[in-house]
């Protein structure tokens, strides 16, 4: 009977809390009806744009950026928007890497009425379903990272993608392996995942398409820190050039391995090996390593924004945080546009969405941006680098323009 | 299709056995708790990561200190061992004192559902002081010995190709040799081995005869957690980089060796220790020759885990132990 | 205080019209603000106090359906967070069915399952193959995709493919025992996800790791179900059926046996319980609850890969089921629903705040503390916890107790109202 006891105070005591918890918030709904939304002092009405990116998790050091790079383009244009008289803020959501939670915090966006706009995703796998959340909501998303087909190649209307797809990333490097190193014998290695394998699959059809061999098409297992039995197989054949698709983790790994056991071909990344993690992985193994990037080295290519960045946040920039940047004022032009379309009235989702999707000659720091019908966009380039010795960025070997 | 994989032969062996040393000495760990408690300490895979991370952050410090420069790389590859082994030593003494104990008496699924709730605090803390510190959990730390050495075994016969050894990967087999020849000096020889054998046996019985049942369980889980990190030391200098998640797949295999050597049977955990680095380091360099490119590398943990099946089904006394009839 | 509680427990009148007081001041809170978690959390929890009310246990099942059905998607339909209000009910359902399923294997059998989330992607998967092109890849004459009006039977199949693997997987317990065939099931959980993140060749039958994206979403006559509150009331229709499944089976004679062989298997063998039968049925219901649910997650995200089936999401279930309390129904409940809300209301918005904090530069919160990253840590304190301090859980298990007189009287032993049951706590694992 004790235990009832305790549990009849509960009761009452959730009463008591509930009572408090609907005045509580019915007296904030008050507020916000009549201040048309507060939120920080000001009683402008909220613009809000979103950011999803992984903020924890294997890729945390890109999705910082991804995160960082908004935030930079959205504090600087604060002022602006206030003097067309709204309260523009961020919301950086984490999507862990992972699809679900990814899907989740959609729904969360979607729900919160002032979110006008989402940047993000990295990881393609999670773009591709949450997309499906925000073309139901209609809230356009710009993503300055994902590199899959699919991601657009469904002709969603909310999505847009700043950087080169895959279709384009992989015989952009099948064009470098082949005709520029001269490989003649591939083998691919490949980490199991929605990107590494995509990428690793059309590098793989076009060296074939443009008349290499290849010798060798192996997964590996992500988190692994052990690559000598798929190495030992790339010793037994012999390859003069070798492909990973995968992330920086393990593609550090496996050149740091491969160098040891005295593989000295020539070894080859996708967009995911761009990153400093491959110098503190490899560090003097990382010799005669190439990669194609979707991205061009911020540092040298626009040296004042690279600074002001690295004075910004006490970090060095890697270079999704200009993509991030350009698709954060991508998104502002738009949601501007929009704006003054709607009378400079706050615009609907679908205003936004239109005039994002309308972006043409939009000239970033990092790349140029018009949108096709599908969201790609038009001026997306690859560019090949190649390290040759612990230092990042490697050096730009070439640039790729979409055909 | 043949020659290729014998071609690789050796490099095939030296990285199986680098692996499976590694394997073996944290499957002793398993090994040691079971036997005594009969009880699968679920987080000892995480102990083995947190010795690793423990170990390259001492040699972090060592750096900044300035002493790195000063003393000879065995050295400070001792000390740094030593470290660690004491560090996740006292670490599992604890666990066992805060999570295992008051639950000696509970019914054995209590205490494995413990075990895997310290496994995840574990893998979480150590994330959590990686990320604060560096700003990513992956850490890569410092190489003492990044040296290469050359076996000539095509000089043995000339099918063979070269095989390549990292002057660590002696320093790891020949670590876990002396280990477990230590540990096996130990059990047998002394008379803390004794008691614990003892306590194996027959706790009450033990008790009985003047043994200190709770210290020599606490002996037990300090020496078979200080195995753990020593070994995650030598991992941390075999592969240069970490992560809090390590310890898991990690953990599993060596378990699975553990049980395909007989769990309880420390000579066992050893053997099963090597064979499965040697199958697993087999397995990925050869599924896709063998298979013609149908299935490869990436199902060489499917490999591990049917092993485990296979042997817990129609084997679980193990390679080396011997068949136990259950109490009733 | 005290004598204010004695007359509560005395008057159901008083009791009943708090209880109603209640549910219409959270009910309005959530009606009348656009986004309070709080007051939504409240009206949840309406249906916690439900159960410790002194009503009969019919009225209480009705009082749920009608606060399922009716009060909680109308409170919720009034402010802009209606979506997401119904998308965190919604996953809290598929889990409560996890839960329940995994509860049959560990709670009632006492056989610890670490890689109950493989049947969740057998589930899941058999929708997907089948809804999407994916199956022609290995099914010749382009006889897919098949429509959304499928999905209705993929329900039943999704749960009938689950059950089969959950034998398959107790085919070990024929060998293996305790903590044994925790690790096994680890193992297999394990195989089943790597197998499906590998099937893209020699035959494509999974499409590996680019998973499976562009499901059909479910359809009727033509309306088709895409937004969160319309899959509720699918997830809460299924969730009935396996509640029913469930409070029968645990008092028939199967459930006596699962418990039997938990308490103490040589015994029950003896008495003449058929072990192998009695704990390969365990694994099939369990899996097949867990198999249906995944063919409406698979519907619900419309992309599927074998990210969404690791090992934490095994462990996520078997937090909720120790966290409410082994063998316990309602317990399960409260454990599934406290972890998903956990999971998916507190610790996000616990992370949007302190980032807000941070950007505001009010205070300064290191990344690496961001709440969503404790996930982990947060499971792991709680799985040692209950272990040491209340390894019953939070609603401990009752057995229901026999009453011997009016088993005397009628000699043939007819099942009593389950309002008679009186407290007699500490079934599971005492």
């Amino acid at each position: 009977m004790k235990v009832k006891k305790g549990l009849s105070l509960a009761m009452v005591t959730v009463i008591a809390a509930a009572m408090l918890a609907a005045c509580g918030s019915s007296g904030k709904n008050g507020t916000e009806g009549a201040g048309n939304g507060g939120g920080s002092g000001s009683s402008l009405p909220v613009i809000k744009i979103a950011s999803q990116s992984p903020l924890s998790g294997g890729s945390s050091i890109q999705g910082e950026a991804i995160k960082l790079g908004g935030q930079m383009a959205l504090e600087e244009r604060q002022d602006e928007f206030k003097q067309l008289g709204f309260d523009l803020q961020f919301v950086p959501y984490d999507d862990q890497g992972d699809s679900k939670k990814g899907v989740a915090n959609a729904e969360l966006i979607g729900a919160d009425k002032s979110v006008l706009a989402v940047l993000g995703h990295l990881n393609s796998g999670v773009t591709i379903p949450s997309s499906v959340v925000y073309e139901k909501y209609s809230i356009p998303m710009v993503t300055p990272a994902s590199t899959a087909t699919e991601v657009t190649d469904r002709k969603l209307k909310a999505v847009d993608r700043i950087v080169a797809r895959d279709d384009f990333q992989g015989p952009a490097g099948a064009e470098y392996a082949v005709k520029t190193a001269g490989a003649k014998n591939i083998f691919i290695i490949q980490d199991q995942t929605a990107y590494g394998k995509g990428l690793a699959d059309s590098f793989q059809t076009a060296v074939k398409g443009l008349g290499a061999t290849v010798s060798g098409y192996e997964g590996i297992t992500v988190g692994d820190k052990d690559f000598s039995g798929v190495l030992n197989q790339v010793l037994s054949k012999k390859p003069d050039f070798i492909f990973f698709g995968g992330m920086y983790n393990e593609g550090g790994l496996i050149v740091k391995q491969a160098r040891e056991k005295g593989i000295t071909a020539p070894i080859m990344g996708g967009d995911a090996i761009d990153s400093s993690g491959m110098v503190d992985i490899a560090g003097d193994k990382l010799t005669d390593v190439a990669y194609s990037s979707v991205s061009t080295d911020i540092t040298k290519s626009n040296k004042d924004w690279a600074d002001k960045y690295t004075q910004k946040f006490k970090k060095n920039p890697e270079n999704y945080s200009a993509y991030a940047y350009d698709a954060m004022n991508v998104i502002l032009d738009g949601v501007k546009k929009a704006i003054g379309d709607n009378g400079g009235k706050l615009p609907s989702r679908e205003q936004a969405r239109d005039a994002i999707r309308a972006t043409t000659d939009f000239q970033g720091v990092a790349t140029k941006v018009s949108f096709d019908d599908k969201g790609d966009n038009k001026f997306a380039k690859v560019f090949i680098y190649k390290f040759d010795g612990p230092k990042y960025p490697g050096e730009l070997i070439s640039e790729v323009d979409p055909k | 299709m043949i020659s290729e994989i014998i071609q690789t032969l050796p490099q095939v062996l030296v990285d199986g056995l680098a692996l499976g040393a590694v394997y073996a000495v944290v499957a002793i760990g398993y090994t040691m708790v079971y036997g005594i408690l009969e009880f699968i300490n679920f987080a000892h895979g995480e102990i083995f990561m947190t010795g690793a991370f423990v170990g390259t952050a001492a040699l972090f410090l060592f750096r900044s200190a300035g002493w790195l420069g000063g003393m000879p790389g065995w050295t400070a590859y001792l000390l740094v061992f030593m470290i660690a082994m004491l560090f996740t030593g006292v670490m599992g003494v604890g666990i066992e004192r805060v999570a295992y104990r008051p639950l000696r008496k509970a019914p054995k699924l209590i205490s494995f559902i413990s075990a895997i709730g310290v496994s995840f605090l574990l893998q979480d803390i150590v994330r959590f002081i990686a990320d604060l510190r560096t700003g990513n959990f992956l850490v890569t730390g410092i190489t003492l010995y990044g040296g290469n050495l050359k076996v000539a075994t095509s000089s043995v016969w000339h099918v063979f190709d070269d095989a390549f050894i990292k002057t660590n990967t002696v320093i790891v087999l020949a670590a876990a040799v002396l280990l477990m020849i230590g540990l096996d000096f130990f059990v047998n020889r002394t008379k803390w081995g004794v008691a614990m054998r003892a306590v194996a046996q027959d706790r009450e019985t033990a008790s009985l005869m003047s043994v200190n049942v709770n210290r020599v369980i606490a002996l037990t889980f300090f020496i078979g957690s200080a195995l753990g990190g020593g070994t995650g030391v030598l991992f941390a200098q075999q592969y240069g980089t970490i992560d809090p998640y390590i310890g898991f797949t990690l953990g599993m295999k060596a378990f699975t060796a553990a049980v395909l050597g007989g769990i309880g049977n420390i000579r066992g955990a050893m053997f099963g220790g090597l064979l499965i680095g040697l199958i697993e380091m087999f397995a990925s360099a050869n599924l896709g020759i063998i298979t013609g490119g149908s299935f490869g590398a990436e199902y060489k943990d499917v490999v591990s885990f049917l092993i485990l099946i296979v042997v817990l089904i129609f084997k679980p006394e193990g390679l080396l132990g011997r068949a136990v009839k259950e109490k009733v | 205080m005290q004598k204010w509680l004695t007359l509560l427990k005395e008057r159901p009148l008083a009791q009943a019209a708090l209880y109603a007081a209640f549910v219409v001041v959270t009910a309005l809170g959530v009606y009348l603000s656009d986004k309070s978690v709080v007051s939504f959390l409240l009206l949840l929890s309406s249906l916690l106090l439900l159960y410790y009310t002194a009503f009969s246990n019919g009225v209480k099942w009705i009082v749920g359906g009608v606060l399922l059905l009716i009060v909680i998607p109308f409170a919720a339909s009034g402010g802009a967070s209606h979506e997401s209000y119904m998308e965190v009910v919604t996953q809290c359902g598929i889990y409560v069915a996890m839960a329940l399923g995994l509860n049959i294997v560990v709670g009632f059998a006492g056989l610890l399952d670490l890689g109950f989330i493989a049947f969740f992607a057998v589930g899941a998967y058999s929708y997907a193959i089948f809804s999407t092109p994916q199956a022609n890849n290995f099914i010749s004459g382009q006889l897919f995709p098949l429509g959304g009006a499928w999905f209705w039977l993929f329900i039943p199949i999704g749960g009938l493919i689950a059950a089969l693997f959950g034998v398959l997987l107790g085919l070990p317990v024929l060998r293996v025992k305790g903590d044994y065939l925790a690790i096994v099931t680890l193992g297999f959980g394990e195989i089943i996800r790597l197998v499906f993140n590998n099937l893209s060749k020699p035959v494509n039958i999974t499409n590996g790791a680019m998973g499976i994206s562009s499901i059909e979403p479910p359809s009727l006559f033509g309306y088709s179900f895409t937004f969160p509150h319309q899959f509720y009331f699918i997830v809460m229709a299924i969730l009935a059926v396996v509640l029913f499944a469930v409070r029968r089976l645990e008092h028939s004679r199967l459930g006596r046996s699962w418990k039997a062989i938990r308490e103490n298997e040589i015994a029950a063998q003896a008495m003449g319980i058929p072990v192998i039968a009695t704990k390969l049925t365990a694994f099939a219901v369990g899996a097949s609850f867990s198999g249906m649910m995944g063919v409406v997650f698979a519907a619900k995200q419309t992309f599927i890969d074998p990210t969404s089936f690791t090992l934490v999401e095994s462990a996520t279930v078997l937090v909720m089921v120790i966290l409410g309390g082994m063998g316990s129904v309602p317990g399960v409940i409260l454990g599934a629903a406290i972890v998903t809300i956990l999971n998916l209301q507190v610790l996000t918005e616990l992370t949007n705040w302190f980032n807000q904090l941070t950007l505001n530069g009010v205070v300064n919160i290191p990344a690496a503390l961001s709440p969503s990253k404790m996930q982990r840590f947060i499971f792991g304190a709680i799985l040692v916890l209950m272990a040491i301090f209340r390894p019953n859980g939070l609603i401990s298990a009752k057995n229901r107790k026999a009453d011997a007189e009016k088993l005397k009287a009628h000699r043939v032993p007819a099942p009593v109202p389950a309002s008679q049951s009186a407290e007699q706590s500490g079934g599971a694992f005492k």
